[in-house]
């Protein structure tokens, strides 16, 4: 994956770019929102990364400026301003997705690689499928070896979203944040609750796990023989 | 600056004094114009009686002539207070009359105004002005009948010295009314500088003084002692907060120093150092959820989230937060229920507003366990009320003692016997603010047993 990481903070960028590189995508950096805007109107970039306030030209400036010049390019916020207001302002400006600082690196790059998905991604399908584990979208069923397994809307919902995002790091705050539509900080582990709970239906009895933790970062539907 | 210079810039010191020029021009105007009719009468009176005297002359000498005419001046001038007369021959030469006038005069018939000397006076200079009216008679005599100015002159001086003296006491009174009004203005509004220059130097316990007496200076002082007591409140929450962070930040802060430290220091291998290090990102996770928490109250507080309201379904938001702790309650086992009247339109910050519930459940789960073998139940209600949504947890545990509940609104708050759980004791502070915000309220109620938490919020208007 190809990344711009437009961020003043050199000592920032430098990490995030290194960090990234063992992840295994490439990035490059711009220092002020006029670069920023010149490499990402120039490149062609999976994920940009966006500080919000940058010299020249400030990040919500820069990416309404992409996007009145149709680039679709999706967009990660990032900001010292995490509050409530300050993420609807963002997601207003034309950004896809909002994480304040500081932030885990292992949050980014789950934000990061969903976001690269989403342009690719078939959210059409109204089937998912991992490994035995098939989920309809239309009729509401999931099921595992041919076996129905009766699961709650909200675990349902949890589950589409994991499955979405299959072979991806999901983190809590993603999930909170996309199946209960929830910004802020539980402060408790609830999150995990629901997964096990999840867990428990999906996986119980069968002998192959699909919906794995993946540690210090989230989860991960996968089907661990591929 | 002296204290009658900052008397006379006094704004009540200046209307006043506007006031006073106004009305003593007006004043002035109406007494002129009283004066100036008057006058006109008393001239206009003795016009008719100088011609009433003539007509009564003329026809004398018609009955007979010069001599009779002679004889009558003679005895008229006579009385006391009598018209002026004088008599001349066709040559001018004075023939009767009780006045000495300059020559001339008498060559213009009609009506003039003259200077002349009562010809009893002895004072030769003495002259007086008169109004005089000349007539020719048959034979080149002319015959002058006139009065005297006196009348007119004394009403002028009758007048004028009270209106003067009138003029002049409005004015005095009007600056004297001026300077007393301005002085208690100003007496009230030193009082009130004194007051707010101490507030500045530091003193925030200090109120302006109010007279009691309901008036505009009383509402100022009470709306500015509103004012000074919210500022009280804030100060005084602003200096509990950073003393508490010193204290809650500063001590896992310590302790983030000292793992590692310990780390660098006694760790012998790798598997140590990666257990070291992860337990340093767990703290500081920790301490920023604490700093977000933090700053969300303060912002909460400080309005600037109010941009932000939009309408919400509070239902839906009783439900989706009681769904996400449910499996959290259940763990712990007690059971959630969720109860909620619908629809329940309400207005603010979804966002705020279901945190501020999340952390009101999340509260209930950890320290509403209840006592015995009951198994416990949170309840969590939202229902309408006029004009508002009310949300209600309700717990089955020990509950909070009344003399405390006002306490635990505290930021930092956590009564003794829960400090050894995990929280940041913000929680209900921001469910306050989150209150505070929304125009609405938090109480504690006691739920016998148990808790019960009221957090009311504004409904949807129309």
């Amino acid at each position: 994956m190809r990344l711009l990481i437009v961020e003043d903070d050199r000592e920032a960028a430098e990490y995030l770019k290194k960090a990234l590189r063992e992840a295994g995508h490439m990035a490059e950096l711009a220092k002020d929102g006029e670069e920023g805007l010149a490499l990402a109107l120039d490149g062609d970039f999976d994920v940009l990364v966006i500080d919000r306030m940058l010299p020249k030209r400030d990040g919500l400036s820069l990416i309404a400026e992409l996007r009145t010049r149709g680039r679709k390019t999706p967009v990660l916020i990032l900001s010292a301003l995490g509050q409530v207001d300050d993420r609807v302002t963002g997601l207003r400006a034309g950004g896809d997705d909002y994480l304040a600082k500081p932030y885990a690196f292992s949050e980014l790059l789950a934000r990061v690689e969903a976001l690269s998905r989403r342009t690719t991604s078939q959210s059409g399908d109204t089937l998912y499928r991992v490994g035995d584990l098939e989920l309809d979208r239309l009729s509401h069923r999931v099921s595992r070896g041919g076996k129905e397994i009766p699961l709650q809307p909200r675990e349902f919902r949890l589950l589409e979203y994991l499955m979405r995002h299959a072979g991806q790091v999901v983190t809590r705050t993603m999930l909170l944040e996309n199946v209960w539509d929830y910004h802020f900080d539980p402060q408790t582990n609830v999150i995990d609750v629901h997964v096990s709970r999840l867990r428990a239906k999906i996986d119980k009895g069968f002998d192959r796990a699909l919906l794995h933790t993946v540690r210090g970062a989230g989860y991960m539907v996968r089907d661990g023989a591929r | 600056m002296t204290a009658l210079g900052k008397l006379i810039r006094t704004t009540a010191f200046k209307i006043i004094a506007v006031y006073l020029i106004v009305f003593a021009v007006f004043s002035a105007g109406v007494i002129a114009y009283l004066a100036r009719h008057t006058q006109q009468l008393v001239v206009s009176q003795i016009t008719e009686t100088v011609d009433a005297e003539l007509r009564s002359l003329q026809e004398q000498f018609a009955i007979g002539g010069i001599n009779r005419l002679v004889d009558v001046v003679e005895a008229r001038a006579q009385q006391p207070g009598s018209n002026l007369y004088l008599v001349t021959s066709y040559a001018g030469v004075s023939i009767v009359g009780n006045v000495q006038v300059s020559t001339g005069i008498l060559d213009r018939p009609g009506w003039s105004e003259i200077s002349y000397r009562r010809a009893e006076d002895p004072d030769v200079t003495h002259e007086s002005r008169a109004l005089v009216r000349v007539s020719v008679l048959p034979g080149g005599f002319r015959l002058m009948v006139g009065r005297d100015f006196e009348e007119r002159d004394r009403l002028r001086q009758i007048l004028a010295a009270p209106a003067r003296w009138a003029l002049f006491v409005i004015v005095i009174m009007g600056i004297a009314g001026a300077l007393f009004i301005a002085r208690r203005v100003l007496k009230r509004i030193d009082a009130m500088t004194a007051t707010s220059d101490r507030i500045m130097a530091g003193d925030l316990t200090g109120r302006l003084p109010a007279a009691g007496t309901g008036d505009e200076f009383d509402r100022l002082a009470n709306s500015l002692n509103a004012m000074l007591e919210r500022i009280e409140g804030l100060m005084a929450g602003v200096k509990h907060v950073s003393d508490n962070i010193a204290h809650d930040l500063k001590t896992p802060l310590t302790r983030l120093r000292n793992h590692a430290e310990e780390a660098l220091r006694s760790a012998k291998g790798e598997a140590d150092y990666r257990a070291a290090l992860e337990g340093t990102i767990e703290e500081s996770d920790a301490l920023i959820r604490t700093f977000d928490a933090l700053l969300m109250i303060t912002r909460a507080e400080a309005g600037e989230v109010r941009t932000h309201m939009a309408d919400f379904d509070a239902a839906e938001i009783a439900e989706s937060v009681g769904d996400l702790y449910e499996p959290l309650a259940e763990e712990k086992g007690v059971k959630l229920v969720v109860e909620t009247e619908k629809p329940l339109p309400a207005h603010g910050n979804r966002e705020l507003v279901g945190q501020a519930l999340a952390n009101l459940i999340d509260n209930a789960i950890k320290h509403g366990e209840p006592a015995g073998d009951d198994p416990g139940e949170i309840r969590v209600t939202a229902r309408n009320a006029p004009g508002r949504v009310v949300f209600a947890v309700a717990d089955r545990g020990p509950g909070i003692p009344e003399a405390d509940r006002g306490r635990v609104l505290e930021r930092f708050v956590r009564l003794e016997e829960s400090r050894s759980r995990t929280g940041s004791g913000l929680g209900l502070s921001l469910a306050a603010a989150v209150a505070r915000l929304h125009g609405g309220e938090l109480k504690l109620e006691d739920n016998g047993p148990g808790l019960r938490v009221i957090l009311a919020i504004p409904a949807q208007s129309g």
